[in-house]
């Protein structure tokens, strides 16, 4: 009856919870920009790993980059691979312990430039781990140069008059390449700008995880991310040019889903 | 007629300003704060907390992960 | 009872692999040291022991894979030869600076570059120097026999895991490739346990496992690299290794390992018969090296020749250890080149005795 006009004060209770930080989170704060759609990607690997109840089972692979440090922030295990070598460590860890869950996490420089190889031959040889790839257009950590999957015209301190296809070569679609491998057995592409995006990503996420168990091959997620900082816009006005301008060009949806 | 009524906590400490829970709320239920925080930042509030359905999108979309969500049914 | 069995270098480092309970080969083919992983492939090792061997896309990625597995608290090694190795330094800096165990074998050729297949020693101021960014140091053995090759493996793994540290077995192209007889240690069990720092899964009853060689602040990464000295300091205490061949009543002394420690007994052999009382130190351990045992040595010589097949780069070690006291020189080939045992001695009587 007179619920109605129950109090904020007295919504706030354990029996109403609805959402709270993942306990597979630390205390660490973030060090990531406002906005930035690395920390967020982060939380939903945290929910993901205390979902499924496998803290016990899981170890995941640091890169070089922004997200170098995400293993301040995650309650598990990890390892901090060199630049590009993401993959090779977790081929290595995920043949000694095959009942472990083993995720990579890169940005796209690491994935797509100096680490290219270590991509596609784990992705080749079906490496039974999940690899979850950041792709914000450009090198965030060293502050804001040219990626290898900046965009045609996009500025940043190495291509200050924008990309310029004759002199800088064109941007890579790793996604597209590893859909192609046969030891990818889910690929997909998401985004993490809305709240929809981020649930349709946690999603592919959980599934790539999950999949682990099947041992099948390669799960490959890519997440088309922001970089409010790199790009000099407003976590608000990043997102919004990432959809007009990235999402043409790196399109969302699942680009190989297994057979049922 | 039954209705949601729902409310949000933000770790004021942590939170970075960078309003993307502002555009994701569907009923304009959060603003920054004219205060800063310690590091700084204006920090997102519930400006209209009778408006706030504890749809969960602000959380969601947090980077940071500073935003409890709670929900409940009211007749 | 084990008995010995005639086989190449290479091949015997590969049983021996196996025979120690190794849980993880990872590595990319180069000569002349391919056989180490054709071995395994052919000894099917995952049926004999469930030991996992991977042939690499790479020796970046190789390494890399050694990285990985040794952080989950595995038995890993690798096998290359110089260039290869040169790729694997950034890895092996890393490896150092998260404190891993692992074993890393060099069967050197000669460079520089893509250099010649043949063996050499140029690769001792990279395997002893550091060779990879950083003030770090592998632990290096140096073997002299097929037998050495094989039980090096073992005493690769003990010196690594007992310290977590990477070791080096650095041999060189003959040794590879040479028969000889070998026996070998009977199988070993691969280990069941973890260590308590390995990244295998964090369970409720302890804190998460990192294995990373960054912390950006200056006095937290000071302070972990002196405990990194003060674990050198103990290896260079402890952990010294060398054999003397005649040595007592040597006026002039060969210092060489590996291949050219071999020629060098020839060398002393022919050089006694003529009346000239030289004795051989051979270091087993290049790092730490046997600076204390040469020092003590070095009143009752009046020169050293240090062989090398190489333009002289341990002969660096050899003038620290003596201080000046004595007269130290360097005799060696290049190119893939192995010296004659009466090149040596020529060599001997020109820049040391008659010099």
């Amino acid at each position: 009856m007179a619920d109605d006009t129950i109090s904020t004060k007295e919504l706030i209770k354990e029996e109403n919870l609805v959402y709270k930080k993942s306990k597979i989170l630390t205390d660490n704060e973030f060090h990531y920009c406002p906005g930035c759609g690395h920390t967020t990607t982060h939380r939903i690997i945290a929910e993901i790993i205390e979902e499924m109840d496998i803290q016990s089972k899981t170890i995941g692979i640091a890169p070089v980059g922004c997200s170098v440090f995400m293993y301040n922030y995650m309650d598990i295990d990890m390892q901090e691979a060199a630049h590009g070598r993401a993959p090779a460590l977790a081929t290595a860890i995920k043949r000694l312990l095959p009942e472990k869950y083993v995720f990579t996490y890169q940005g796209d420089g690491d994935l797509a430039a100096i680490g290219t190889a270590e991509t596609i031959h784990a992705c080749n040889r079906g490496e039974n781990i999940t690899m979850i790839f950041i792709n914000n257009g450009i090198y965030g950590m060293t502050g804001g140069q040219m990626a290898p999957t900046t965009l045609v015209g996009m500025k940043s301190s190495t291509t200050p008059y924008g990309r310029e296809v004759s002199l800088m070569g064109n941007p890579i679609k790793m996604t597209d390449i590893v859909v192609n491998l046969p030891g990818t057995y889910f690929v997909s592409r998401q985004s993490v700008h809305t709240p929809g995006n981020v649930r349709k990503t946690k999603k592919a996420i959980r599934k790539a995880f999950e999949y682990q168990a099947l041992n099948k091959g390669t799960c490959f997620v890519e997440v088309v991310s922001n970089c409010p900082s790199g790009w000099k816009m407003t976590p608000v006005e990043s997102n919004k040019w990432m959809a007009e301008n990235m999402l043409p060009f790196y399109p969302l949806g699942d680009l190989k889903v297994p057979e049922e | 007629m039954a209705k949601i009524k729902g409310a949000i906590v933000v770790d004021i400490d942590r939170c970075k300003g960078c309003e993307l829970c502002i555009t994701a709320c569907p009923t304009e239920v959060i603003s920054l704060s004219d205060n800063v925080n310690d590091k700084g930042y204006h920090y997102a509030y519930m400006k209209n907390p009778d408006v706030c359905t504890g749809c969960t999108n602000c959380a969601i979309v947090c980077p940071d992960g500073v935003i409890t969500v709670y929900r409940k049914k009211v007749s | 009872m084990e008995e010995y069995v005639l086989m190449k270098g290479n091949e015997a480092i590969a049983e021996a692999a196996i025979r120690a309970g190794t849980d993880g080969y990872f590595g990319y083919p180069i000569t002349p040291q391919s056989e180490v992983i054709e071995y395994l492939a052919a000894a099917k090792p995952h049926e004999r022991t469930g030991m996992v061997m991977l042939q690499a896309e790479s020796e970046v990625a190789a390494i890399n894979m050694l990285y990985g597995g040794a952080g989950a608290g595995k038995k890993v090694m690798t096998s290359s030869s110089s260039p290869g190795i040169s790729l694997m330094q950034e890895g092996i800096s890393y490896i150092a600076g998260s404190e891993l165990p692992c074993l890393l074998v060099n069967v050197v050729r000669g460079g520089p570059g893509l250099g010649t297949i043949q063996p050499s020693q140029s690769d001792y101021f990279q395997a002893t120097k550091g060779g990879g960014h950083g003030d770090y140091n592998l632990i290096v053995l140096a073997p002299a026999s097929v037998q050495e090759m094989a039980d090096f493996v073992s005493l690769g793994y003990d010196l690594a895991f007992k310290y977590r540290n990477p070791a080096m077995i650095l041999s060189d192209g003959a040794i590879g490739q040479m028969m000889e007889k070998v026996k070998f240690k009977p199988q070993q069990p691969r280990s069941k346990k973890s260590p308590d720092w390995a990244t295998t899964g964090k369970t409720p009853d302890r804190e998460r496992n990192i294995i990373t060689s960054l912390d950006l602040d200056p006095a937290r990464q000071e302070r972990f690299n002196e405990k990194l000295q003060a674990k050198y300091k103990e290896i260079r205490e402890k952990e010294v290794r060398y054999e003397k061949i005649q040595c007592d009543d040597a006026e002039y002394l060969f210092v060489a390992y590996g291949t050219s420690s071999r020629i060098c007994q020839k060398s002393m052999q022919m050089a006694r018969e003529e009346g000239i009382k030289v004795g051989l130190l051979r270091p087993i351990t290049l790092w730490p090296f046997p600076y204390n045992e040469i020092r003590m040595m070095s009143g009752q010589l009046k020169g050293i020749l240090s062989v090398e097949m190489s333009a002289g780069q341990m002969i660096e070690d050899v003038k620290l250890a003596v201080e000046g006291k004595v007269k130290v020189k360097h005799y060696g080939r290049m190119g893939g080149i192995i010296p004659t045992p009466d090149e040596i001695v020529k060599n001997l009587k020109q820049k040391i005795i008659g010099g």
